[in-house]
């Protein structure tokens, strides 16, 4: 299945890049194994996205943990915790 | 309900005087304005640019609308929140709260401030004389935040 991934903020910095698209084997259906794939490139996408470091992750435009399911075509962000207001 | 996402400035006077327009069940409007600061961490700020989530930041100040609408009775409510590249004293984000009577209007405002700052998709870069860096959310913004579901 095929994921377009986005990255914000100092992420999007740090790993050089605000958008991509991930394929993932059917039956990935877990943000947490997105981020075991994304870990697994090593340097900062290992260092970044490391299980004890504070960043957020969206699917669909929506807040989700680390057990939400993924499908074919969603949209998953990954961003540091925001900052507005 | 007036959700805004903009890179341009707002008139207070104005929005608040478009939120009570015709409305004469409303007997009290809280309002909040956030500020470009010049000092942060101990550091000048020269200047901040606001980067956001554009498919995201519009539902998400709604979902926290939606949530203050569940919370208190609220006649209505006005958030703008700007984008891009901001100066010091310059205005970031207005959040406008009309309701009968005053409690509602202030809890609703905090609440809606206090969702906004660890819910909604914006992330601040400032401009310090030792070069630009990214804010890092405050722990006590996720306490403030949290006080809510007790």
């Amino acid at each position: 299945m095929k994921l377009k991934v986005l990255y914000f903020a100092r992420l999007r910095e740090r790993l050089g890049m605000a958008e991509e698209v991930v394929e993932l084997p059917d039956g990935m259906g877990m943000v947490a194994m997105l981020l075991d794939v994304l870990r697994a490139r090593g340097g900062a996408w290992a260092e970044e996205l490391a299980a004890g470091k504070n960043f957020r992750v969206a699917v669909n435009q929506d807040m989700a943990g680390m057990e939400a399911p993924i499908e074919d075509g969603d949209e998953v962000a990954i961003f540091p915790p925001v900052t507005g207001g | 309900m007036k959700i805004l996402v903009d890179d341009k400035d707002f008139d207070v006077g104005a929005e608040i005087a478009a939120l009570r327009a015709g409305n004469p069940h409303i007997g009290a409007v809280a309002s909040f304005v956030g500020l470009v600061r010049d000092t942060n961490a101990g550091s000048d700020v020269a200047s901040m640019t606001l980067e956001h989530y554009p498919a995201m930041t519009q539902r998400a100040l709604e979902a926290i609308v939606a949530e203050a609408g569940q919370r208190w009775t609220l006649l209505d409510v006005t958030v703008i929140h700007r984008v891009g590249e901001l100066q010091p004293s310059d205005q970031i984000v207005l959040v406008a709260v009309a309701s009968s009577h005053r409690a509602d209007a202030f809890s609703a405002c905090k609440f809606i401030m206090d969702y906004l700052k660890t819910q909604a998709p914006f992330w601040k870069k400032e401009q310090t004389p030792e070069g630009a860096r990214w804010v890092e959310q405050r722990a006590t913004d996720e306490q403030a935040a949290a006080r809510w579901s007790e």
